[in-house]
């Protein structure tokens, strides 16, 4: 289980203190999964950051009862001088896996040919985001943390990543944060909306999809 | 974290994180090309070789019986020893928090990675340097190599300590960074590398001896060259302050992590 407990942050400016998660509390049980809808800024890839753990919150408690993957497809941690092959030996090395077995799956969802043992400086922004997806599912987690905005690619990657993710890994518990109502309706049993830094929670999907379409005018992508 | 996760658990994550970031900074820093991964080694072993160099120039000995090139390495090696920990821990948190992102990687982890890495590549460096110039007859076998090691990982822990205590530092203000340097480089003529504290005045002696490095290089040398010189230092003294060093660099990397912002 996942418990974010009334949890606050807050960025310091050149104009004062800013809050951008003000009293956020969910929980997510093993295996199950959840939407947060928000508008650009509203403060989603924080939420994220906080899960994750990369950043501490101002206030509030995050307890992880299970294992939490980091962003979905997130290269930031990738260091450039390393070959795709070395990032994946480091995450494994971090999370006490055996690399070797890994290798043909991660060289085959990627594609990347004889780049996966060239440095990761040489690679275009696209191979970049196959390596990052693949190592997030190379290490096996209870739950993944999702932010739709990094997974970017096109239409074949995105089936690829949907077999990964939501056939393959169906019994895993995940968090998807994006802007779009469209996907949390496609892929999640329960949804909140994060607005101007509190989280409104909502008994079914569709509520919070007619709260963020309507309520907030947000229009929804064809 | 769960309070049900033993000691022993903790420790096996620390040490393959630990394990994990030093490979990557490996590659990183030193790539695959040439020497790779012995410049860590080759680095400091060339600026200690150089200034051994001018230092027999300059006859910065002064006339003692201290064979000079045994004075430089052992006198340089040491302010290697603290001087690139510190460095390298400069703005540590910045340049890596997106490894945060990874559930085991802790702030303290960043600043282990970095200072141990460079304290073992100074090592390495004295070790062969020594050995070498033993072995052609150029320094003397020490007389006293406990105590020669003794020194080394006094100077070793204040190293360390003192990169956790400016590394996190940095993390608040930029200005610690600026100062650094202009502090490393006025430190490194009073650090007792150049000169030994008994050749001093007793008035200056007992400024100098407030630097805690002084003590460690003193009682290295003593180990290194026994009756041959009249050494000062007290190394209770030169613990407490790494101790609280330690205790200060702990605490601010703990703090400094709650303010990191990633993006």
């Amino acid at each position: 289980m996942i418990a974010v407990e009334n949890v606050c942050k807050t960025y310091s400016t050149r104009f004062g203190p800013r809050t951008i998660l003000d009293n956020v509390s969910f929980r997510l049980e093993r295996g199950r999964n959840i939407g947060i809808l928000g508008q650009n800024g509203a403060g989603k890839s924080t939420l994220i950051r906080l899960i994750s753990g990369a950043e501490k919150p101002t206030s509030g408690d995050i307890r992880r009862g299970m294992t939490v993957s980091w962003p979905l497809a997130f290269g930031g941690a990738f260091q450039t001088h390393m070959t795709g092959l070395d990032n994946l030996k480091f995450v494994c090395r971090i999370y006490g896996v055996d690399y070797k077995p890994l290798v043909p799956f991660v060289e085959e969802f990627t594609e990347l040919g004889i780049y996966f043992r060239e440095p990761v400086m040489h690679y275009s922004h696209g191979m970049m985001t196959r390596l990052a997806f693949a190592l997030s599912m190379a290490i096996e987690f209870d739950c993944f943390l999702i932010d739709e905005a990094m997974v970017v690619g096109d239409v074949r990657f995105h089936e690829k990543c949907h077999i990964e993710l939501f056939q393959k890994r169906k019994d895993r518990a995940f968090i998807l944060v994006t802007h779009d109502a469209n996907v949390i309706k496609l892929y999640c049993e329960r949804a909140c909306v994060l607005h101007e830094g509190r989280l409104y929670s909502f008994e079914t999907v569709d509520e919070a999809y007619d709260f963020y379409t309507n309520r907030l005018n947000q229009p929804v992508s064809a | 974290m769960n309070p049900d996760v033993s000691l022993f658990r903790s420790l096996t994550i620390q040490g393959r994180t630990l394990h994990a970031l030093m490979m990557r900074e490996v590659i990183t820093r030193f790539g695959r090309d040439n020497l790779g991964v012995l410049w860590l080694v080759a680095e400091p072993m060339l600026f200690t070789l150089g200034v051994a160099t001018l230092w027999t120039a300059i006859r910065l000995n002064h006339g003692s019986s201290i064979p000079i090139v045994a004075f430089a390495v052992t006198g340089y090696s040491s302010v290697l020893l603290w001087r690139n920990c510190v460095n390298r821990c400069l703005m540590a948190i910045e340049s890596n928090q997106n490894l945060l992102f990874h559930r085991n990687v802790k702030v303290i982890d960043l600043f282990l990675t970095r200072s141990v890495l460079e304290a073992a590549g100074a090592t390495g460096s004295f070790i062969i340097l020594a050995t070498f110039f033993t072995s052609i007859g150029w320094i003397e076998v020490p007389v006293d190599l406990l105590q020669v090691v003794f020194g080394w990982l006094m100077l070793t822990w204040f190293g360390i300590a003192l990169s956790l205590t400016i590394g996190a530092a940095t993390a608040y203000s930029e200005i610690v960074e600026r100062l650094w340097s202009p502090a490393a480089y006025l430190l490194f003529p009073l650090s007792g590398a150049a000169f030994m504290v008994d050749w001093l005045p007793p008035a200056f002696q007992k400024i100098v001896l407030l630097l805690p490095m002084v003590h460690g290089v003193e009682i290295m040398r003593e180990g290194y060259f026994g009756n041959a010189v009249r050494t000062h230092y007290d190394a209770g003294y030169m613990a407490a302050c790494c101790l609280v060093l330690t205790l200060a660099g702990l605490y601010l990397v703990q703090d400094a992590g709650k303010k990191v912002e990633s993006r």
